[in-house]
This record gives C-alpha cells, structure tokens and sequence, in this order.
C-alpha cells in the first residue's frame, strides 16, 4: 500500500466535505462550487481502485498510474481558474454599470 | 445643436479650471459635464467652483468608463452632439468648432482630431510614435478609412453615435477600439486636424511598460472585435 493510494482518497474526500460544508454555511454559492464538487468527485473516485486507475491510464498512454491523477487535478484547477475569470470580468461590467449609474443619480439628486 | 463636453478628469485639481474656462470662452453655448473618475485630489470641487456640473464616479472606473457615463448622460438629457475633452489640459478648445462642424453639416457620425492633420509639430518619444503609427496602419485597415491619429481622445459624437457609446465603449486605452467599433457598426467617421498642446501640468499615464500593455491590449481587442458577429 503506497502512501498516495490512501492519501488520494482521503483528501479528495475532505475537499468534498469542505466544499459541501462551504455551500451549507452559504459562504459558497452553488454555482461556483460545482467543479469543485465535481473534480473532487471524480478524483476521489478514481483514486478509490488502483484497478480503475492503471486501467485508465494505459488508456490515455500514461506509465506512471500516480500522474494521471495529477493530470486530472490539473485539468480541473484551469477550468476552475478560467471559470473564474470570466465570473470576475462580469463582476466588473456589473460593477462599473452600478458606479455610473449611482453617480449619475448622484448627480440629478444634487440639482 | 444642443451640444454637451464631456470632460474625463481624474486628479486634475490643478488643469481642470483652465480647461473649463478655455472651453468656456471658445464655445460658450455648449454645457460642460465633468466626469470626475474617483479622484483623490478636489477636482470635483474646482470644476464646480468653476461654475461646470460634475458627475462623480464613486470609483476609479479608467477613461472608458468615464467617458462612458458622460454619454449616458448626454443621450439621457437629448444632447445632440457629445465631445470629448481630456481634463489634462491637453486639448485645445480652440478647435471645437472645427471638431463638432462635420456633425452639425449632418456630414459624418463621429469625428477624430487629428493632431498629425494640423500641420503643428507633434513632439513624443519614438516608442510612442511607433506605436501609433502601427495603430494608425492597423485601424486604418480594419476601418477602410485613412484614420491618422487612432489614440486621440478629442472627439465627438452625434446623437447616433452616442447611444451606440452607451452600449459599446471599451474600458481601458479605449479610443482605438472604440473606432474600429464605430465602424464596424456602419457608422460614418471623419478626422479633423486639431492642434493639441504638450502636458501642461503632471505626467502622462503612459509609461514604457504600461506603453507595451496598450499595444498588446489595443490590438487584442481589436482582433478579438473581428471576430465577433456584427
């Protein structure tokens, strides 16, 4: 038993309590945690079976089994990233709509 | 034409007075709106002391943002035709009529001043004129029109393209977009020569790297704007 065939699991596991937790106190809108659940999700899975995992990563042509997981995370965290970039660069156009109007209410108000 | 300046202004509290009178005296019928964009500075009360109405942003939102509101503001109160005047003191209100003339002869939609037109001396750095020359050759093409000075911030705008403004202006390093844009949209645009002064006062917002950001930004959004369905 390798370390990482039990700490895979275990803190993909976490993360998913985490992330479930977050959502439960409303400090994490749903939205935005779907992939996280998601990739904690498939990580966990796949991490679960040594079997499923060598499996897989013949598939994709991946020696080491480990790396594929790697992978995986990876692929997730720029998704992840990406997603929130395009939520940040709405939060801005909002953000600048709401500052223009106010000032220009701002502005009739004074008269 | 009832005729609205839009001055963008952020920590001008030394230019913003001289600007508002030179206005004043070349174009006496036209209002003046100045668009302070978060200063820090008492820009907003030297404007109003200088007798101007100021909208101020509640945030530092950038050029485009500022000038912006000024057209949101314009379109909302029917203001005719729109102009865009630095509050830096580098626009020269001289040339106001000269800017808002093709708009009034009902002739084009949107005009540039064009600092390279005037015949008057230009000095910058060469990274700077290199710069512009590449945006002018990029903008130019794209617009199928002769556009010679595409980072001028001395323009107007009619009613059409005002409201087009309200819904459409890039937020940073806005106005070599906002050109392709314009035209992309089928609107008509025509440069005019118009003298600009070197700083007055302060210092430029354009620094080498910030020089190298606009260019990459600029062309980006511009190519990015072709892509996009019309």
């Amino acid at each position: 038993m390798e370390f990482l065939n039990i700490a895979t699991p275990v803190a993909s596991f976490i993360m998913m309590l985490a992330v479930v937790e977050l959502i439960r106190k409303g400090r994490l809108k749903e939205k935005y945690a779907l992939l996280w659940l998601f990739s904690s999700i498939v990580i966990f899975a796949v991490s679960l079976s040594r079997k499923t995992l060598e499996w897989a990563s013949q598939i994709v042509g991946i020696h080491y089994p480990p790396s594929f997981l790697f992978l995986i995370a990876f692929g997730f965290l720029v998704l992840i990233n990406l997603h929130f970039s395009t939520v940040v660069s709405e939060l801005s156009e909002t953000n600048k709509r709401l500052a223009q109007e106010i000032a220009l209410i701002k502005a009739e108000i004074k008269k | 034409m009832r005729t609205l300046i839009i001055v963008p202004a952020y920590n001008e509290e030394k230019n913003i007075q001289g600007v508002i009178e030179d206005i004043r005296t070349n174009l006496p019928g036209a209002d003046i709106i100045v668009i302070d964009d978060g200063s820090k500075d008492s820009t907003s009360k030297k404007a109003q002391e200088a007798g101007a109405k100021v909208i101020s942003l509640p945030l530092n939102l950038g050029i485009g943002a500022a000038v912006q509101t000024g057209c949101k503001y314009a379109f909302e109160k029917g203001y005719e035709i729109a102009v865009q005047f630095d509050g830096d003191g580098q626009h020269m209100a001289e040339e106001l009529p000269g800017l808002i003339k093709p708009i009034k002869e009902g002739r084009t939609d949107a005009v540039i001043g064009s600092r390279f037109l005037s015949g008057d001396p230009y000095e910058m750095k060469w990274q700077r004129a290199m710069g512009i020359r590449v945006l002018s050759r990029l903008v130019s093409l794209i617009a199928g029109q002769r556009i010679t000075d595409p980072t001028s911030g001395f323009r107007a705008a009619n009613r059409k393209a005002i409201e087009f403004y309200c819904k459409n202006y890039p937020e940073d390093y806005p106005e070599a977009e906002a050109v392709v844009l314009l035209r992309r949209a089928g609107m008509r645009l025509e440069e005019v020569p118009a003298r600009m002064r070197q700083r007055l006062g302060g210092i430029s917002s354009i620094t080498p790297l910030r020089g190298l950001y606009y260019m990459v930004k600029v062309t980006l959004a511009i190519v990015v704007d072709l892509m996009k369905k019309k």
